[in-house]
């Protein structure tokens, strides 16, 4: 209970004025800069930028590859954070706190090493260059640096919901004579899958716009193997800032529809387990 | 957007077996289990471990010399310096704003609460080159403030003002985010009881809620550094890669690559990887202790 | 101190909390706020202690206006329904905190802070929990430090937001007289709020009911219990059966039957409610009685002190149940059985009017 106009607590005004301050300064007022500069171009200028066939290819890249690499990093986050809640084994802890480690290390790192793995006599690579499958310098590339960085938001979006699982409903389900899969399928999934879905679409936002740990691996070839972001740092450095404000504006028009998106999940998951946020 | 970075207290393992295990209605055969755990544990040793391990390996692979040389050339330390100072800069201002913003939204009721929240998480969504991007378009040299920054003699973008504000942008949400949901959680009677008994301002803050909150901090900080530190795109965008004014240790890894001075590469790369276990580590700490004073609160209530 | 609250208004919303509240609590009283949860009663508290300000409407403190006295000023002690105690605090600091956040010229040296919090310790008898944290303290124990810390300041008054609400029953009835003790030591002008009727009854001087933001009584416990002012209050206080029916001259109808009452002033005809206690409702097993209600006996449980029966209403009652105290040795003698066609006769009769006023 509290009302608008009293409160008791101090500091209100201070800190939400300077909150909104801080936050006008350094993230609203340039934000909003991208948008102005693209009006200086036209529509058709505008349209023209946007969909150049180079910079189409490099949508179908990187959302194509990014949501493949959150699928994937759907299915094995899923199995890998229900092996750690359900599971006990050896150096558990540990692995525990290393799927965070691409929250942790640097992008720039994480696209040198994988690199190496992959390149053709990288450890990984000379297994499968024989094979006909490569991986750096290719898309496939830019698919396994996405993985990469995609892994920890599943797994750490899914996780708490899977500890605070209830194990009597499971109990329930089994004393109503549910296999095994007939529980997960219909009583455990149903629980977890706004969480799965979140964080599906966690590491689909931090794929489409990631960068350094991709450009390493992805080769970065004109039409085959260019992602957005690398458009748009091509243009600056070509001075044509108002070409990269042009595909900033298309790749922020879609942040924020995925923001929204996933504060709707979010919601969702709290209200389906209980749980804020 | 931070969800899958939020700390999550309680999850703390324990040893023996898991609850689930214990209970023959959550148990799976041993082949499922074993298929899972088989499956996922691959997983994560071909796409998490092995990267980690490579850096080190590649870092050491013409021996500690080179290792060592790579790490004391003069461009390599004035990337360290500019590295740590940009981080000392954007943690506090960070710091200082996720407090002010969750003591507000934490402890007050009013309109726009969730679209301000919402606000707030727009760092994370955004792309680090369009972080970039947005400073250059204000302060470059064709943005709104480049003429009067050019007449004033003043430079932010290809210069350290710029890497600064880059750093600042891409860790922005992270205290914040920590905090806001650990305020809420804790509600405002002991703040209300601590004025009740006569505490002014400052002094409610810093007697009661900032003991309550001391490990959400930690950790916020914590993951802040760990960005600052490591930005890569962000940063690759206003910098303009001046060797030895304008380089931090991820920049300085890029041209090292970029040169085929791979071992080099790797070895400030090495730098950094420790960095990231480090902070594992210690965020690793954090839950721990949070998860023993998350115990004791939950007794108590 | 005494408190005087004139025509308080409080709204959330569309929801009216408080409509028109004025009260007088006078110097050393200790009174009782009892309502349903959601009838305004906490939030009439904290508006006492200026935590909740009032749309309209004043708090006098000794006859001043404290409208624009802030909390930390109005030298009020307020317990938290859950306490509110510094987790990361010893038991020893949190109660030495109030003196400890006085600015430095008020301030107490450290010593004469440790004697006071040695001796409120002392008082609510846990001066060997000093060193403890919340956490590893009973309920009970929790409830005791949160008082002892609201009275480390010395309030002119003390406010208890349903203070045993969150313990066990054993707890809660020692806790229930321990508090009345206390108050009767320290003298301190006290409000406290709860929805258990059985407490305020106990250990209030003067007991306040209210619902839906209205007061509907004040009065001594036994006045509110023996003589209920709407029937509301007889509802809330204690179990109660009710009829309704019609007056008709000196009796009341209910169906095909009817219930004596005493002289009234309520109109013939007039539709009415009327309540009588438990006890206050007499068994008649003639089957050749007319007078009274027709109930038929579904229950007897005689293991106690007293017996009760349980009826059920036939004729123009049927589906309504009743509940009747008697001795057990008026039981006995009336020897009654399940199932067995009974009529109910009150002793003792309360009739309301259909828009609840008393006749």
């Amino acid at each position: 209970m509290s009302t608008t106009t009293f409160r008791v607590l101090p500091g209100f005004r201070l800190t939400l004025g300077y909150t909104l301050a801080y936050l006008s300064l350094l993230v609203l007022i340039p934000l909003a800069a991208v948008f102005l500069k693209t009006t200086t171009l036209g529509f058709e200028q505008f349209w023209s930028v946007v969909t150049s066939p180079r910079v189409v290819a490099s949508y179908k890249l990187s959302f194509g590859a990014s949501l493949l690499a959150a699928s994937i990093n759907a299915v094995f986050g899923l199995m890998l954070a229900w092996a750690l809640v359900r599971y006990s084994f050896p150096g558990k802890k540990l692995i525990d706190a290393l799927v965070d480690l691409p929250f942790a290390l640097p992008t720039a790192v994480a696209g040198i090493a994988l690199t190496a793995l992959y390149a053709k006599n990288g450890w990984l690579g000379q297994y499968l260059d024989p094979l006909g499958i490569q991986v750096a310098f290719k898309p496939l590339g830019v698919l396994v640096a996405l993985v990469f960085i995609g892994l920890p938001f599943v797994v750490r979006t899914v996780q708490p919901i899977l500890e605070d699982l209830d194990t009597e409903l499971e109990e329930a389900a089994a004393s109503l004579g549910a296999h095994r899969w007939q529980t997960f399928r219909h009583v455990v999934l149903p629980i977890l899958f706004p969480a799965l879905l979140t964080g599906f679409a966690l590491a689909f936002a931090r794929a489409v716009g990631e960068y350094g740990s991709v450009i390493f691996i992805a080769g970065n070839l004109p039409m085959v193997s260019e992602i957005t972001p690398l458009m748009i740092i091509t243009k600056l450095e070509q001075y044509d800032y108002a070409g990269a404000t042009a595909i900033a504006t298309v790749m922020l028009v879609f942040s924020f529809i995925l923001l929204l998106i996933i504060n709707g999940l979010q919601a969702w998951t709290a209200k389906r387990t209980g749980r804020d946020r | 957007m931070a969800g899958a970075t939020t700390m999550n207290p309680g999850s703390a393992g324990s040893r023996g077996l898991t609850r689930f295990e214990a209970k023959a209605a959550t148990r799976e055969s041993p082949l499922v289990k074993w298929t899972i755990l088989g499956v996922s544990l691959s997983f994560f040793a071909i796409f998490l471990l092995m990267p980690l391990i490579a850096v080190f390996v590649e870092a050491l692979r013409k021996g500690w010399e080179t290792y060592l040389t790579a790490l004391t050339d003069p461009d390599a330390l004035s990337a360290v310096k500019l590295t740590l100072l940009a981080a000392v800069i954007a943690v506090p201002l960070n710091l200082v704003f996720g407090v002010s913003a969750a003591w507000a939204i934490a402890k007050f009721e009013f309109r726009g609460k969730h679209f301000l929240i919402t606000l707030i998480d727009l760092p994370f969504s955004v792309s680090p080159v369009i972080a970039g991007l947005i400073y250059v378009l204000v302060f470059g040299a064709q943005g709104w403030l480049g003429p009067w920054l050019a007449e004033h003699d003043l430079k932010v973008i290809f210069a350290v003002p710029g890497i600064v504000l880059a750093t600042v942008f891409v860790t922005f949400p992270f205290v914040a985010r920590e905090l806001i949901p650990l305020m809420e959680a804790q509600g405002r009677e002991e703040e209300e009881a601590a004025v009740v008994l006569g505490a002014h301002g400052f002094q409610v803050f810093w007697h009661v809620t900032l003991p309550n909150i001391k490990w959400g901090l930690l950790y916020g900080v914590i993951l802040t550094n760990a960005r600052a530190m490591g930005e890569f795109g962000a940063v690759s965008v206003v910098s303009g890669h001046i060797r030895g004014h304008t380089n931090t240790l991820p920049l300085h890894v890029e041209i090292l690559y970029n040169e085929y001075q791979f071992a080099a590469a790797f070895a400030v790369a090495s730098l950094l990887a420790l960095l990231a276990l480090v902070t594992l580590v210690i965020k690793s700490w954090v839950e721990h202790r949070a998860a023993q004073a998350y115990k004791v609160t939950e007794d108590a209530s | 101190m005494s408190i005087q609250v004139r025509n308080i208004h409080k709204q959330f919303g569309s929801f009216t909390a408080l409509d028109d509240i004025s009260l007088d609590f006078p110097t050393g009283e200790l009174v009782a706020l009892l309502g349903p949860s959601g009838c305004g009663k906490t939030t009439l508290l904290r508006i006492i202690a200026g935590l909740e300000q009032a749309d309209s409407g004043q708090v006098l403190l000794e006859g001043e206006d404290a409208s624009g006295t802030h909390v930390r000023e109005r030298q009020v002690g307020f317990v938290f329904q859950h306490y509110a105690l510094f987790r990361h605090m010893t038991v020893f600091d949190n109660v030495a905190f109030g003196m400890r956040m006085k600015p430095r010229s008020q301030r107490p040296s450290e010593k004469q802070i440790r004697d006071k919090v040695h001796e409120l310790l002392n008082l609510v008898q846990l001066d060997w929990l000093a060193d403890r944290f919340p956490s590893q303290l009973s309920g009970g124990q929790r409830q005791r430090i949160a008082l002892a810390r609201a009275l480390a300041v010395e309030p002119r008054v003390l406010l208890l937001d349903e203070p045993f609400g969150a313990l066990d029953a054993k707890v809660r009835k020692e806790l229930r007289r321990w508090l009345r003790k206390l108050h009767d030591e320290l003298h301190i002008t006290s409000i406290f709020v709860t929805h258990d009727q059985e407490e305020a009854l106990e250990v209030a001087d003067r007991v306040v009911l209210m619902d839906h933001g209205h007061v509907e009584q004040i009065g001594t416990p036994e006045e509110v219990y023996r003589h209920p002012a709407t029937p509301f209050v007889y509802g809330f206080l204690g179990s109660v059966n009710f009829f309704h029916g019609r007056v008709e001259g000196e009796t009341v109808r209910v169906g095909e039957d009817v219930l004596p009452h005493e002289p009234h002033d309520l109109d013939h005809g007039a539709e009415v409610v009327a309540f009588a206690r438990p006890h206050e409702l007499e068994i008649v097993t003639d089957p050749a009685a007319t007078e009274g209600l027709a109930a038929k006996i579904s229950r007897v449980l005689s293991f106690g002190v007293t017996a009760r029966v349980e009826l059920d209403g036939v004729n123009g009652s049927t589906g309504r149940h009743f509940e009747v105290e008697l001795t057990r040795e008026r039981a006995e003698t009336l020897q009654l059985s399940e199932g067995q066609l009974v009529r109910l006769v009150p002793s003792r009769l309360r009739v309301f009017d259909k828009k609840g006023t008393a006749a």
